[in-house]
């Protein structure tokens, strides 16, 4: 997982059904907070850009399946 | 007018015999948040929309209709070679009986699409800003799909499609502050 996420801890009940998880995460990827995009941002290379969906490492925003 | 390139705009590959996970895929075909859903929107509201972001709309309007090719190939591939038998045991039971082994924009549940599932307001903010809901709405859907599989290259094609709702919001959210910099002529940006 990349540090493109917010982590909380959620109440756990003394009685609850099922074993508890205690972490929970949610994403929160680059558009929330670069504003307009600034000029002359560095690129990734055209076949890096390709692959990845973004020409910019600054809107770049890894996932990882969560059961990995 | 519309040039047709007669190819994916990203590869798809589907490496596991999971028809399981067709009947979760069309919920991007057809579903809410779905790319027809998403496709109709920005092509419908450019028209009412402020010159400076006319274009941007049907860009990525566009775009939309590539990245629905691409989840049509992921469900086609998926069911294509399925028994009858199999699809019943994958859920697609009822696709089967209504579709064949047709596609049809209809959700993971199955509920058909609609037109109330998108909106024209003609007010240029809360267009754009339905537009950056819808963006991250699907983007959380990719996720929650790419966490349904472990075929790693279905997920690689996933993570592309992921990647392009967070730049698509990212320019709608630039869209919202052209719009806001139009009358004071504030260039912060």
């Amino acid at each position: 997982m990349s540090e493109q996420y917010r982590v909380y801890a959620p109440f756990i009940g003394p009685f609850d059904p099922c074993p508890p998880i205690k972490l929970k995460y949610y994403s929160t990827p680059p558009q929330l907070f670069l504003g307009f995009q600034p000029q002359n941002l560095p690129q990734f290379s055209p076949y890096e850009a390709l692959a990845k969906g973004t020409l910019w490492p600054a809107l770049f925003s890894p996932y990882e399946p969560k059961n990995s | 007018m519309w040039v047709y390139e007669k190819k994916l705009q990203y590869p798809v590959r589907v490496s596991k015999c999971d028809p399981r996970m067709a009947r979760y895929l069309i919920e991007q075909y057809g579903g809410a948040d779905g790319e027809l859903a998403a496709a109709l929107r920005y092509l419908n509201q450019r028209y009412t929309i402020p010159d400076k972001v006319i274009g941007l709309l049907t860009d990525i309007g566009t775009e939309e209709f590539a990245h629905l090719e691409m989840i049509a190939t992921m469900v086609y591939k998926l069911t294509k070679d399925a028994t009858v038998e199999q699809l019943k045991e994958a859920g697609l039971g009822d696709h089967y009986a209504n579709h064949d082994k047709a596609l049809f924009y209809n959700n993971a549940a199955g509920v058909p699409w609609t037109a109330a599932y998108i909106q024209a307001k003609g007010d240029p903010i809360a267009d754009l800003y339905e537009d950056i809901a819808a963006e991250e709405k699907a983007r959380a859907t990719y996720q929650w799909l790419i966490d349904m599989t472990d075929d790693v290259d279905l997920q690689d094609s996933l993570k592309f499609l992921r990647e392009r709702e967070v730049v698509h919001s990212q320019r709608f959210r630039e869209a919202v502050e052209i719009l806001k910099a139009e009358q004071g002529k504030k260039t912060f940006y």
